[in-house]
């Protein structure tokens, strides 16, 4: 069963470049994806700019709308996603539990909807 | 609801008793809780028209189990119009299922069934309706009646929950061993919930369910389950002793009586037998969880023949050992009142005041109310008044102000 695995936290939470901190948060990231890809969970995963560089896009009525920022404006944002493949629920959770921003943010987990 | 015929009430009393345990079976076959009770409704409306005229099957489970699988295997073949596969697994696992006659040794998977119940990933309200509906065995309209809901809106409820289960992913199992012990501890949550949502219900509400005996036929079917989980025993324990003393607490007219009134003849002697063997049993065990010392507590209080007679060091001692698991206002209130008899109310004042200083207590009804007790008994009346009046202000039952009122007029009366 997939699983998407979004992580949200308020940019400039986490441990940031240049501290002390840095280099293990990014460890423990390089190595959660390392963990998945061993056991043949990880689809795919990707870390996403900030919300300073999105542009939100929609159509209505044949009009085009393009604006400066995300979607929602909100405290905390999209910074990035896992997309894995396990069994339930219950192993989707575990897993996020290992997402380092989950001390920070927070990870929604959202099953992968099957077309069949 | 139309009235039944005896015979029809057996039936559903019958269908009732063992509706977790034919549930979990049917939900292991398939995987799906909702495939599996819309089937064993069917089987049941079809028991309804079959028993009274052809008397009971020699096993009424295994009966129901073989139509429900039917029923199954019938709404799997009508929907898979589209020829899905998620339906074509599910109809070979219905098809392949054990036979009923071997239904004697099927594994009892009620306790699957809990856990799915009380998933952490559903809401609460959710888990305690579901946990009743599916384990209990209870209606939508008995559940809706004890929540004070809407039919309608807890059909909606139970519907979403089910859902959710089958779409999120939440699969029919036990938790991983590391993960048992805190999902055992939500489950002890919610049939906790469920006995103080029973206690809550006034006596004249007669449609109200009895969620109190709900959540203690559902707390043993845990212990039965889990039979060498200490809590889950402790959390059996205090709700019979708490449920013994449950005719007593309430005065003619439903007025409030404190423990020190109440008539212990008509104590539950039962169920308080019942509930202290089990915190023996706990206590001997092991170090008690926060269950089983609050059972604890409520087994001197069950067993001192009068309030004066009390083992209120005992319980002191208890209530030490329990704010050191869980130091909430709850606990450091009810070790003052304790303390207070102990002791002395001066002693319990101090205590209470000096402990409660780092807490939010300035809200807490039970706070004012114990402090107001405490400032009386030693005489201190003006500040008692002053404290009566904050512990009223900040009660909503009626029955209570009243008690609180009739305390404050004491006061004022002495002095």
């Amino acid at each position: 069963m997939q699983f998407m695995l979004l992580i949200y936290s308020k940019e400039g939470s986490g441990p940031q470049p240049g501290t002390d901190e840095f280099g293990p948060f990014i460890g423990a990231y390089m190595g959660f994806t390392q963990k998945m890809k061993d056991e043949g969970k990880l689809i795919s995963g990707e870390g996403l700019q900030p919300v300073a560089t999105a542009t939100t896009l929609s159509i209505r009525d044949g009009k085009t709308e393009t604006v400066d920022g995300p979607f929602a404006e909100t405290k905390e944002q999209l910074g990035g996603y896992y997309l894995l493949d396990v069994a339930d629920l219950d192993e989707a959770l575990k897993c996020a539990a290992e997402i380092p921003t989950v001390s920070y943010g927070r990870i929604e987990i959202r099953p992968i909807a099957v077309y069949d | 609801m139309p009235s039944q015929s005896p015979e029809d009430a057996q039936i559903t009393r019958l269908i009732r008793e063992d509706w977790g345990r034919l549930l979990s079976t049917l939900t292991d076959f398939g995987g799906d809780l909702a495939l599996a009770e819309d089937c064993l409704q069917d089987a049941v409306v079809a028991a309804l028209q079959a028993w009274p005229t052809t008397g009971l099957p020699d096993a009424p489970d295994a009966w129901l189990i073989t139509t429900a699988r039917r029923k199954a295997i019938d709404r799997l073949r009508r929907a898979r119009t589209q020829a899905d596969k998620a339906g074509a697994v599910a109809l070979w696992h219905w098809q392949h299922a054990p036979e009923a006659e071997e239904l004697q040794t099927l594994p009892d998977k009620r306790l699957e069934l809990i856990f799915t119940c009380c998933h952490p990933a559903l809401d609460e309200k959710s888990r305690v309706a579901l946990t009743l509906r599916s384990v209990g065995g209870l209606t939508t309209a008995e559940i809706a009646a004890a929540f004070l809901d809407k039919k309608e809106t807890m059909g909606i409820r139970l519907t979403r929950a089910k859902k959710k289960i089958a779409a999120a992913g939440i699969r029919f199992r036990l938790p991983d061993p590391e993960d048992l012990p805190d999902r055992v501890d939500g489950v002890l949550k919610v049939l906790y919930l469920i006995f103080n949502e029973g206690h809550r219900g006034s006596s004249d509400q007669l449609m109200r369910t009895d969620l109190a005996e709900e959540a203690i036929r559902l707390g043993r079917i845990l212990t039965t389950c889990l039979p060498d989980h200490l809590e889950a025993k402790g959390l059996l324990a205090l709700m019979l002793l708490t449920d013994a003393r449950r005719l007593t607490r309430k005065g003619p007219g439903g007025a409030f009586t404190p423990l020190e009134q109440q008539a212990r003849a008509r104590w539950d002697r039962g169920k308080i037998h019942q509930g202290k063997a089990l915190v023996e049993q706990v206590l001997k065990a092991g170090p008690p969880g926060v269950y089983a010392l609050q059972a604890a507590i409520s087994a001197l209080h069950a067993e001192a023949p009068d309030f004066a007679s009390t083992d209120w060091t005992q319980i002191v001692a208890l209530y030490d050992l329990l704010w050191k698991l869980q130091p909430n206002p709850v606990v450091l209130v009810n070790c003052a009142v304790a303390q207070s008899y102990a002791t002395n109310p001066s002693t319990a004042l101090k205590q209470l005041e000096a402990t409660g200083a780092g807490q939010h207590l300035q809200t807490y009804q039970p706070y004012h109310a114990c402090r107001a007790d405490l400032l009386a008994r030693q005489g201190r009346l003006e500040e008692a008044i002053i404290a009566y009046d904050r512990a009223i202000a900040l009660t909503e039952a009626p029955e209570e102000v009243a008690f609180l009122k009739a305390r404050k007029a004491l006061c004022a009366f002495v002095e």
